[in-house]
């Protein structure tokens, strides 16, 4: 099978008055016909800079730098001018935003948000566009889809604004749907519906999707693979089952148990990830994780580790010390003893009794 | 005014019934609130005039009367035009002339002031939105484009020009224009003058084209400026990316979708400047030597013609007045976020 | 090089006396229409007096004028702009009456009738700028302060039971501040421009004070043929301005995020 999305060592720097930001630094990526992608990480780790370099949106010049390539459907979509890769855009790839409140225009209504890229891409008459935005509105769940389009964004709430701009995104049956954070800005009872939501239409439309979050819980059930991503780069890449079963990064198990289990005892501590997000104006040598990770050795402040397979060439890791092998106990072993990390990192027994 | 520039809530939809008829009496509701606002501002600003004017120094009965006439014809000058009594009478008997359409006759011609407000506002009229016009018709596409690609070229080259437009008085403008244009370099256009349209609509273009650069160039200098201002914040919003990543051309979501929602401070100074330049185009009417409104005001307080004086005040308070409804009302139609702001 | 000029002109005001330079008002009647000679640098006007002295003498009286008026109508409006937005309620609306009665009524006529009824002088003159310039101020401080109210700081200072007074000079005027004197700071060059506008009319600062806007005029009636009487400081007067406004833009846009989305 070929893949419908391929980014090769995609590189984006903004240069700044304070120096270079190294936002997504050398990421590879594949990504099947209708499968769903989740790329996972904190915020500053690059995702949502590294998805609008995938589409095109964050582009070379004025201070931002870029490299590497992106090819969609056998198209190299870095090599074409902002004229020819907006064609794609909307028809063939279709991006969706955190925010809700912000991502519709505030003066514009509805139907006119939604009937706008069918009329541009599909040359149709705008009478038949409002009869598809009516059936899509009704088909991302929203009541009264016939008012609705009448309706300006404010008169919304959150999630029906939301199931609206998925609306939009769908509307030309795009085949790589890039949804950054759909559910973020949304109340916790809300975010289940809009995932699910999300997860039917893929599954129904067959569209690929490429889901960014910062919650890996989120993407459990509703992923067929999972890129982790920290400080520009990619750190770990797996199948969604093998990832959950046996993490090799550190960093993927510090995320896991940063999230409270949904089911188990109440009493289970919640594992916060020591320090703050790396600089990426000055990002660490060595592994870019080494300064927070309660198991690096004087070889992580050095050395990156290169991304590697660990079995198969679909787990592929970026670590010295995978969790659960020898090196990784004894490496677990000596910090425990000394009380420090390698960088200095005072740990705890709670911190890496995982 | 001062609530029409507040920020408009983002609040969420509740009860969806009821909301068209909601958004519409709210709409009555806002409309009756500024009315009062702006009734009590004509008339604050009328009473004003009648007391600035009595505090004028100089007797308006010997002005009238003529340098040669008795203190006995003063004083009959004096009762006939009733400046003996005290203001407040003043005010009163004027505004209820006022209420019936009766604004009073000029000390000096004895034209009634209605007629004098009527050969000399289309004047000014015309000039003003003229000028605004040109101004907005050059800014606007400025504006955009530079707000398209900021530190550009053309946002360089505009913004220098329009710091130097803002850095001159502007008769020194309508001075240079002279010169390039009326007796210096060439003379293809009239220096002074004013000629109807009804007269000769050509000779009426002719003799407007340099009173209405001369207005513009400032204002068209600012009007860049903001909107261009405006413009580069509202690009940075969620929905510009959105709009973007739907496909959409950059002409397109410049003018379909970035600017509307950036225009609402250009309005409301291109709005406030009608009403400011009606009443005050004084320096591009002397300089031209223009029978405007603005002229009419200034050799009404040198002359002490204290009706014509009230009645052109009255004018410019109403026109500033009307101006602010229709710019509310304008919100009301550009923004529906204000139609629910409570 | 805004600075630069900016500075020089400031400077060059400020020590006017201390320099050696023609009395600005005594005519030397060689140097009628003169134009660039080794006495008269920027040659004479149409009375014989040295152009280059009553330009820096006329540094003063304008740079007076912007600097007073202004610094009067922010400081009054300002206030009265904080009151509005800290209380609302009838504060605002009468605040609100103020402001759109000033905006309402011409402000030439306005500034003739104060010339007419104080008697023309700088004082006047700065009088009635300023109170031109309250509504703007009005409006601005009231929106800054509607935000800043909002802030977590002064609703703690507010749940302490501090007073209003307290509050509005402790916790909100240093936020109000700062946009206040970036908008004055530009106001300063407008208030340059209107000083000339109003020379124009005869209604700027009274002769025989030398000021920018009384010189352009003063050089009208011999533009074709002297343009130089008004050119120099119509230049002088331009570069001013110019500088006020670039400073004034650069500081703006220190706040401003500048990468968009298209």
């Amino acid at each position: 099978m070929t893949a419908l999305l391929t980014a090769e060592d995609v590189v984006v720097r903004f240069h700044t008055k304070k120096g270079v930001v190294h936002a997504v630094d050398g990421v590879s990526l594949q990504l099947e016909e209708g499968e769903v992608l989740a790329v996972v990480g904190e915020s500053g780790s690059g995702k949502t800079v590294f998805t609008r370099r995938v589409m095109g949106l964050v582009a070379g010049g004025r201070g931002t730098e870029v490299a590497g390539s992106v090819t969609f459907d056998g198209t190299v979509l870095t090599e074409l001018s902002g004229k020819e890769l907006s064609r794609f855009w909307g028809a063939e790839i279709a991006l969706i935003l955190q925010d809700p409140m912000t991502s519709l225009n505030p003066v514009k209504r509805i139907g006119e948000q939604l009937t706008e890229s069918i009329v541009l891409h599909e040359r149709v008459p705008k009478r038949e566009a409002l009869a598809r935005a009516v059936e899509l509105l009704r088909s991302v769940g929203l009541s009264e889809p016939e008012r609705r389009v009448r309706q300006y964004p404010h008169e919304l709430s959150g999630g029906m604004r939301q199931r609206v701009t998925i609306a939009i995104a769908l509307s030309c049956s795009p085949r790589l749907l890039l949804a950054d954070e759909p559910t973020t800005a949304l109340d916790v009872t809300v975010q289940a519906q809009i995932l699910d939501l999300l997860a039917d239409l893929q599954a129904r439309l067959g569209m690929a999707m490429l889901l960014v979050t910062h919650d890996l819980r989120v993407v459990r059930s509703r992923s067929d693979r999972i890129a982790v991503m920290y400080a520009g780069r990619i750190v770990e890449t797996a199948p969604t089952a093998t990832l959950f079963a046996q993490p090799r990064m550190p960093y993927t198990e510090a995320l896991m148990n940063a999230v409270p289990p949904l089911s188990g005892p109440n009493h289970t501590r919640l594992q916060v990830i020591p320090g703050r997000p790396p600089d990426l104006l000055h990002p660490p040598s060595g592994c870019r994780f080494s300064p927070r990770c309660p198991l690096a050795q004087d070889r992580c402040l050095t050395e990156e580790p290169p991304l590697r397979d660990a079995g198969s060439a679909e787990h592929r890791y970026r670590c010295w010390f995978p969790v659960g092998s020898p090196e990784w106990s004894q490496a677990r072993a000596r910090n425990l003893e000394r009380g420090v990390s390698a960088a200095g990192t005072p740990l705890t027994d709670e911190k890496v009794l995982t | 005014m001062a609530d029409t520039l507040s920020a408009p809530p983002t609040t969420t939809a509740a009860g969806p019934a009821t909301r068209r008829g909601g958004s519409r009496r709210f709409a009555v509701r806002r409309v009756r609130k500024r009315l009062t606002h702006l009734l009590l501002v004509l008339l604050a600003v009328t009473f004003l005039s009648f007391v600035v004017v009595d505090l004028l120094p100089g007797d308006a009965a010997v002005v009238v009367a003529g340098d040669n006439a008795t203190p006995e014809q003063v004083q009959q000058v004096r009762e006939e035009l009733q400046l003996d009594r005290p203001v407040l009478v003043r005010y009163v008997d004027w505004l209820g002339g006022v209420v019936t359409g009766d604004l009073g006759r000029s000390f000096r011609t004895g034209q009634p002031v209605v007629e004098a407000l009527a050969q000399r506002i289309p004047v000014t009229f015309e000039i003003t939105i003229i000028a605004q016009l040109l101004a907005l018709l050059v800014a606007v596409p400025l504006a955009v484009y530079s707000a398209y690609r900021p530190g550009g070229l053309v946002d360089r080259t505009s913004m220098t020009i329009g710091f130097g437009a803002a850095a001159m008085p502007t008769f020194v403008f309508g001075m240079v224009l002279i010169v390039l244009f009326a007796g210096g370099v060439s003379s293809i256009l009239p220096a002074t003058g004013y000629t109807s349209f009804f007269e000769d609509p050509v000779e009426n273009i002719r003799s407007i084209i340099l009173p209405c650069l001369t207005l513009m160039i400032a204002e068209a200098a600012v009007y860049r400026q903001l909107l261009r201002s405006d413009m580069v914040s509202t690009l940075q919003e969620d929905f510009i990316l959105m709009a973007r990543s739907k496909g959409l051309g950059p002409a397109r979501i410049l003018f379909r979708h970035a600017l509307r929602p950036s225009s609402f401070s250009l309005i409301t100074l291109s709005g406030v400047n009608i009403g400011r330049l009606l009443g005050g185009t004084v320096i591009v009417e002397t300089l031209f030597a223009i029978p405007g409104l603005g002229q009419l005001i200034v050799q009404a307080v040198f002359n002490r013609d204290y009706m014509i004086l009230q009645g052109a005040l009255l004018f410019v308070a109403v026109a500033y007045v009307v101006i602010n409804m229709l710019i509310d009302l304008l919100y009301l139609a550009l923004d529906p976020r204000v139609r629910r702001d409570a | 090089m805004a600075w630069t000029w900016l500075g020089a002109v400031v400077l060059a005001a400020v020590f006017a006396p201390l320099l050696p330079l023609w009395d600005p008002a005594v005519p030397d009647y060689t140097a009628v229409f003169s134009g660039i000679t080794p006495q008269h640098w920027l040659g004479g006007d149409t009375l014989g007096r040295d152009t280059f002295s009553r330009v820096v003498y006329g540094a003063r009286a304008s740079l007076l004028v912007g600097i007073c008026a202004v610094g009067l109508g922010a400081l009054v409006g300002g206030f009265l702009g904080m009151l509005a937005g800290y209380f609302g309620g009838r504060t605002e609306r009468v605040l609100a009456l103020v402001t759109d009665v000033v905006l309402a009524f011409p402000g030439l006529v306005f500034i003739i009738a104060i010339v007419a009824i104080l008697g023309s002088s700088l004082s006047n003159l700065i009088l009635g700028l300023a109170i031109l310039s309250v509504p703007t101020f009005i409006r601005l401080a009231r929106a800054a302060t509607l935000v800043v109210a909002q802030r977590e700081f002064v609703l703690a200072a507010r749940a302490y039971g501090c007073s209003p007074i307290r509050i509005i000079t402790r916790e909100i005027a240093p936020n109000v501040v700062l946009p206040v004197a970036a908008y004055g700071f530009i106001m300063i060059g407008v208030f340059i421009v209107v000083e000339g506008s109003l020379s124009f009319l005869g209604l700027g600062i009274p002769p025989p004070t030398p000021s920018w806007g009384g010189m352009i005029a003063g050089g009208r009636a011999e533009l074709l043929n002297y343009p130089h009487i008004s050119l120099f400081p119509a230049a002088v007067m331009f570069l001013t301005v110019l500088s006020i406004n670039y400073i004034g833009e650069r500081t703006r846009k220190q706040f401003e995020v500048k990468e968009s989305n298209l």
